[in-house]
């Protein structure tokens, strides 16, 4: 595969912090691709994230997303990109319209443009009695939803999400994962860390385990069988086995 | 609940609040325990100065006192009384929300109102330690140069203590009752930030209205206030006679502030209980704004100074220390209204309260834009660069300045053209330095943390007071001694530069 191809590539991907957290990682998502990113805590999934949105500098490494070079041109990487981190930062005092409103003036997008698009994000994910509400008094799945909605109002076609299931309801975790399920449908390509192993089965196309800052294993989930032997084994227990070895190797 | 029980609540209680108190003081940095201390025994020894020049002169004094002196000490008891008051309204207002151990206490088998009991004793010990410590080296200068019978004060001081906690807790729990819970935190905010400014600014406003001058003194020592003031042996100077070392005041006193508290104990420890249920249960309504405007147009910057105008706006902390700056130019604004009808000199006054003012706002409206931003992640991946982000927040400090001052310079121009221009150089001067070191010293924060943003780095918080203190003096030396003003404006340069080399931006 080339980069042209795909929508994230990275190279040597290195960052330290007391300790190595992301060691050398060699990591390519293809255009249009769910890709759930696992790993037990303190894995360096949250610190590769990071760096892949430019919210970190990478110690070495290269970051390629959709071809443009995201050290070197941060905010045309930024452009396409959109990221939700698992504590939802949303402002308190706004509205979720007017959250929206921000973002997609942040974003340049034309307010033509931006606001039906942010009714309906907002609609879509149970918020619409709530538009004109200040996010003070929402719990923590109604600013995630505020918080997602605001990620996917400039219509990135890179999605980054750290655990963007905590602290959802059923329902509102099904709208989420049917709203990105559409995006990905669409050509959008979406990567996801997630401790529910459920969700990574049921919606990713591939699957990459991260521990210790590595890539330890890879591939769709008939391939990840395939390559722990047993083809009868749910995901849990293949997790399970692959950390338990990189820790007793480690 | 048996009393070994109760015991150990109120060990926990003192814990929580030493450790809260230490957090505050380090900026919770683990490790600096020590240095906060070393650095607090330092500037009790240093404050012995300012304390010296304030009250060394009133060692010597002897009861009986004349009405003067009486009113003096007096009023400055109940300043004192009032600042004690404004930090038990806003520790109160902590306790309901900020603990979060409220469902683990409410949900054990214990009595509440007998823990809560525990609870505002430890409030009251809080407030009147810390009035304690801070009365240290004004008792000090007393008693070095009047005798042990000054150290009545530390009776005095723990009567008013005890007794502003009490009130403070009656207000607040009255407050719940009438406003609810959400109301309550912000008008509660502004009463804390308000009461302690208030009683001076007051005593300011009378002084320019009756005698032309800022000085709150020539209202207390005036023979209309004599003239007003009750018989010597009125209640009213139990406060002053007891500060004196008279030991039946004091007992008096003391009595009376230990009955207050155990009054409102009595009557509001079992209310407590439902105003702290209420308080976490009833999180914060819904707040409409009912807008209909559509998405505007415009560019990235502008999208963000829109946003920091809106969460500016609809900020409760900003709102209360905004009310607290447009008091403290309540009364220079008085006096510029006055000097339209008489040419007084004190107009001079005017310049230096007003930079003081800007600089001061400035800081926290600077910490509030740069470091309070509660979607960093959102803006730090949004596709501009950072340096357009910061210019922009710069912006709405400096425009938001300029909306605040610039109808006083105006009305200033018209008084004196030349004193408009010294004073809106020292506005904009003051104001792009507190804003520059709060650049230099910028962290990530919650704007909630707001209140403890002096905390996070007290270099900042010095630099940022002197550089206003240094830029005031200056434009005030300025209408009157060039060369002065020269000296001062060098000097001030001078800690900015310093405080620009050690701040972590460098570079």
């Amino acid at each position: 595969m080339n980069s042209d191809e795909s929508a994230l590539q990275l190279r040597g991907l290195t960052k330290r912090f007391d300790r190595l957290a992301v060691d050398a990682l060699d990591l390519t998502i293809r255009t249009g691709e769910f890709y759930a990113l696992l790993g037990p805590n303190g894995a360096g999934k949250t610190t590769t994230l990071r760096m892949v949105a430019g919210l970190l500098r990478p110690d070495a490494g290269t970051v390629s997303v959709l071809g443009i070079d995201a050290l070197n041109d941060p905010v045309a990487a930024k452009q396409i990109t959109a990221w939700v981190s698992d504590e939802p930062m949303i402002y308190d005092k706004l509205t979720p319209l007017e959250y929206l409103e921000f973002v997609a003036g942040l974003w340049g997008i034309d307010p033509a443009v931006s606001e039906p698009s942010a009714r309906d994000l907002l609609a879509s994910l149970g918020l619409e009695p709530h538009l004109h509400e200040r996010c003070e008094g929402f719990s923590k799945g109604m600013r995630q939803k505020v918080a997602l909605a605001g990620a996917l109002v400039h219509d990135p076609r890179l999605i980054i999400l750290d655990e963007p299931l905590t602290g959802l309801d059923a329902v509102s975790a099904r709208h989420v994962k049917g709203l990105l399920g559409e995006r990905v449908r669409a050509g959008c390509t979406v990567i996801m860390t997630t401790h529910i192993l459920e969700v990574a089965e049921r919606m990713a196309d591939r699957i990459g385990v991260i521990a210790s800052g590595r890539l330890v294993a890879e591939g769709t989930l008939a391939e990840l069988r395939q390559q722990n032997g047993k083809n009868d084994t749910s995901l849990e227990d293949m997790f399970i086995a692959l950390v338990d070895t990189e820790a007793a190797a480690a | 609940m048996t009393t070994s029980a109760l015991t150990w609540f109120a060990r926990h209680e003192i814990r929580l609040a030493w450790r809260e108190w230490l957090a505050m003081m380090t900026a919770g940095r683990r490790g600096r325990d020590r240095i906060a201390i070393i650095g607090l025994i330092v500037l009790a020894v240093f404050l012995h100065l300012p304390a010296y020049a304030v009250i060394g002169r009133f060692a010597d004094l002897q009861a009986p006192l004349d009405k003067s002196s009486l009113i003096v000490i007096t009023a400055t008891i109940f300043l004192a009384w009032a600042l004690m008051l404004s930090q038990a309204i806003e520790s109160v207002t902590r306790v309901f929300y900020a603990r979060a151990d409220l469902d683990l206490i409410m949900s054990s088998p214990v009595t509440l109102a007998n823990v809560f009991s525990v609870r505002i004793a430890a409030i009251a010990l809080s407030v009147t330690a810390m009035a304690l410590l801070l009365s240290t080296p004004f008792v000090d200068v007393l008693v070095i140069g009047g005798g042990i019978r000054w150290f009545a004060v530390y009776g005095v001081v723990i009567a008013i203590g005890l007794s502003a906690a009490a009130v403070a807790i009656a207000v607040t729990i009255l407050l719940f009752r009438s406003i609810g819970p959400s109301r309550t935190r912000l008008v509660a905010q502004i009463l804390a930030a308000i009461i302690g400014a208030g009683f001076v600014i007051a005593l300011q406003i009378a002084a320019i209205l009756s005698y032309g001058t800022l000085s709150r003194f020539s209202v207390l020592t005036s023979d209309k206030a004599a003239a007003f003031a009750p018989d010597a042996d009125n209640i009213v100077w139990w406060p002053a006679r007891a500060a004196l070392g008279d030991g039946e005041a004091l007992l008096l006193l003391l009595a009376g502030g230990l009955v207050l508290l155990g009054a409102v104990m009595v009557v509001f420890s079992a209310r407590f209980a439902d105003t702290a249920i209420s308080a976490s249960a009833n999180a914060i309504p819904a707040r409409r704004d009912s807008r209909t405007k559509a998405f505007r147009a415009g560019s990235r910057q502008q999208a963000l100074r829109r946003k920091e105008f809106v969460l500016l706006r609809r900020d409760p902390w900003l709102v209360s220390q905004s009310l607290m700056q447009l008091l403290y130019l309540v009364p220079p604004a008085l006096m510029l209204w006055r000097s339209f009808a008489d040419s007084s000199a004190a107009i001079v006054l005017i310049t230096p309260v007003m930079v003081m003012a800007a600089g001061q706002l400035a800081g926290g409206l600077a910490w509030l834009t740069i470091s309070g931003e509660d979607a960093a992640d959102l803006v730090a991946t949004a596709p501009l660069p950072s340096s357009r982000v910061i210019r922009a927040k710069i912006e709405v400090v400096l425009i938001a300045i300029a909306v605040l001052f610039a109808p006083l310079v105006i009305a200033l121009m018209f008084a004196s053209p030349l004193q408009a221009a010294i004073t809106a150089a020292g506005i904009i001067t003051a104001a792009a330095t507190a804003t520059a070191i709060q650049l230099w010293f910028r962290v990530q924060a919650r704007r909630s943390q707001f209140r403890r943003r002096q905390t996070s780095s007290r270099l900042a918080t010095f630099a940022e007071a002197f550089s206003s203190i240094g830029w005031a003096a200056t434009a005030a030396l300025a209408l009157a001694i060039s060369l002065a003003a020269l000296v001062s404006g060098l000097l001030t340069a001078a800690i900015v530069a310093a405080t620009w080399t050690i701040s972590p931006r460098r570079g």
